[in-house]
């Protein structure tokens, strides 16, 4: 199309076909179309449509919605912002906010039946009570009150009598760091321990640091079995293990839009709201027995593509939106899931700022 | 570390160590938006490497000044993100007291 056949008063604004191209994911039945969007600034130029998008541009247009929010999950609408700083959001929560959980374990004795590094491992993944913005990293290996959490298991199933079943709740928190001595004092020196404690830490924290679920079954005993250990918990992120990931999950879908493309009546209409499982469609009655088939809960629709297959096909397109996603974040305890976020995207400022830094 | 030239500073590759998709992707989004960027992509050499290269082409600004520009806008960008959502929490706050709360109501 040449330049001057279009109306100046159409100049600025894009096409309709390619401002839904922009702004829209569609799926079609096969395979979703149009997934990459437009991210040059200068993608409509000559068109001149600016298509790019200003840190003014992008405060005026972001928000944020909260459906749902509870001790320990929550789910939000983040609108007007880029798949890829969601998803920076989401890897960051994923992989990178720090938490607290159990890294070395002193194994002093261990009759049952599951193998030591078995156990520990199972140690490693429960969740702890413990805030992990009260500590710091373990650097040069020496343990203090200010970077380890100090646990004990001792349990032991008397001979004669039932099977005894070990549960999270009986991991007992040691303030005073660890009680375990290390084997060879010196002659006179005062024997030493596997950490090096200068303050009990409940002045830290205020608050005693459990686990957070007591019932998580770590081992079950027979008779005349026993487990005793120490387990020492640091400061780590979830890239390193999965256990110092402080989300169960965190994840986002783009908002579904369904549109009806002609209007759908009667019978066929019946057999569309009839496809759809998470009943998005609803019936219309538009008096004397005629009826017509609406879009009644769009954002119940989870892709499926059922109503797009057969002979409804044609009439309807789902797309989504592409920048308004529906966030979850499930929190594993430790921080509760508004923090969690806010701390996200803390560590991605901290990431810009660690750069620039390094550049000038 | 900036790999450029000194006769052209329009062009440059940035290899940045302990950075992966989270961070390269995001820049990449801004310096995409940005005007003067005449090409901008990345990549991560090898996955076993803990490390991603940026390379930016402007259209005559110094790469590096633009980088730093991107890396400020989407710096500013988190902050307006984060204030908008503690902005939200405390709204939902103050209109829904707490489900939980209900519930131990009806418990006790
Ligand atoms: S894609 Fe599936 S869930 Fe979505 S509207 Fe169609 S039938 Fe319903």
């Amino acid at each position: 199309m040449d330049m001057d056949d279009v109306p100046t008063q159409q100049r600025n604004k894009l096409p309709d076909h390619l401002e839904r191209q922009r702004t829209r994911v569609t799926c079609k039945a096969d395979a979703p179309t149009h997934t990459q969007g437009f991210q040059y600034s200068g993608a409509f130029a000559a068109m001149g449509v600016d298509n790019s998008v200003s840190v003014e541009k992008f405060c005026n247009s972001f928000k944020i919605k909260i459906n749902r929010l509870t001790e320990d999950d929550m789910e939000f609408d983040m609108i007007g912002v880029d798949a890829s700083i969601a998803n920076a959001f989401r890897r960051i929560l994923i992989a990178e906010v720090p938490t607290m959980a159990i890294e070395k374990v002193f194994m002093v004795d261990n009759t049952s039946v599951i193998a030591d590094e078995v156990l520990s491992h199972r140690l490693g993944l429960i969740p702890l009570d413990a805030d992990p913005r009260l500590f710091d990293h373990i650097s040069d290996d020496v343990p203090n009150e200010r970077n380890t959490i100090v646990y004990k298991l001792h349990v032991s199933c008397e001979k004669g009598s039932q099977r005894l079943t070990v549960k999270s709740g009986q991991l007992e928190w040691l303030p005073e760091g660890s009680q375990l001595l290390m084997a060879s004092a010196a002659q006179g020196e005062k024997q030493k321990t596997y950490t090096s404690f200068g303050q009990s830490q409940k002045n830290i924290s205020g608050r005693s640091i459990g686990v957070k679920y007591k019932d998580i079954t770590i081992a079950r005993l027979g008779p005349g079995q026993a487990i005793e250990l120490e387990a020492h918990a640091v400061k780590g992120v979830g890239k390193v293990h999965a256990k110092w990931s402080p989300v169960a999950t965190a994840w986002y879908r783009m908002l579904p839009e369904v549109v009806l493309l002609k209007e759908i009546k009667d019978g066929e209409a019946e057999e569309l709201v009839k496809k759809c499982p998470v009943n998005v469609f609803d019936i219309e009655d538009l008096g004397n027995g005629a009826k017509r088939a609406v879009v009644a809960r769009p954002r119940a629709c989870t892709l499926c593509r059922e109503c797009v297959m057969g002979p409804t096909g044609e009439q309807v397109e789902l797309r989504r939106v592409r920048d308004h996603f529906i966030f979850t974040i499930e929190s594993t305890g430790a921080l509760p899931p508004e923090v969690l976020f806010t701390e996200a995207v803390k560590i991605l400022e901290e990431k810009c700022e660690r750069v620039i830094s390094e550049l000038s | 570390m900036e790999h450029g030239s000194v006769a052209d500073s329009t062009a440059s590759s940035f290899s940045i160590m302990e950075e992966d998709h989270t961070l390269a992707n995001s820049v990449r989004f801004v310096l995409n938006q940005d005007p003067r960027v005449a090409f901008c992509g990345y990549s991560i050499p090898h996955p076993a490497d803990n490390k991603v290269n940026i390379r930016v082409q402007t259209t005559g600004d110094p790469a590096k000044d633009v980088m730093v520009d991107a890396l400020q806008d989407l710096m500013v960008m988190c902050q307006h993100a984060r204030g908008t959502f503690d902005t939200a929490v405390a709204d939902f706050r103050a209109n829904k007291p707490m489900e939980r709360m209900d519930i131990d109501l009806n418990k006790s």
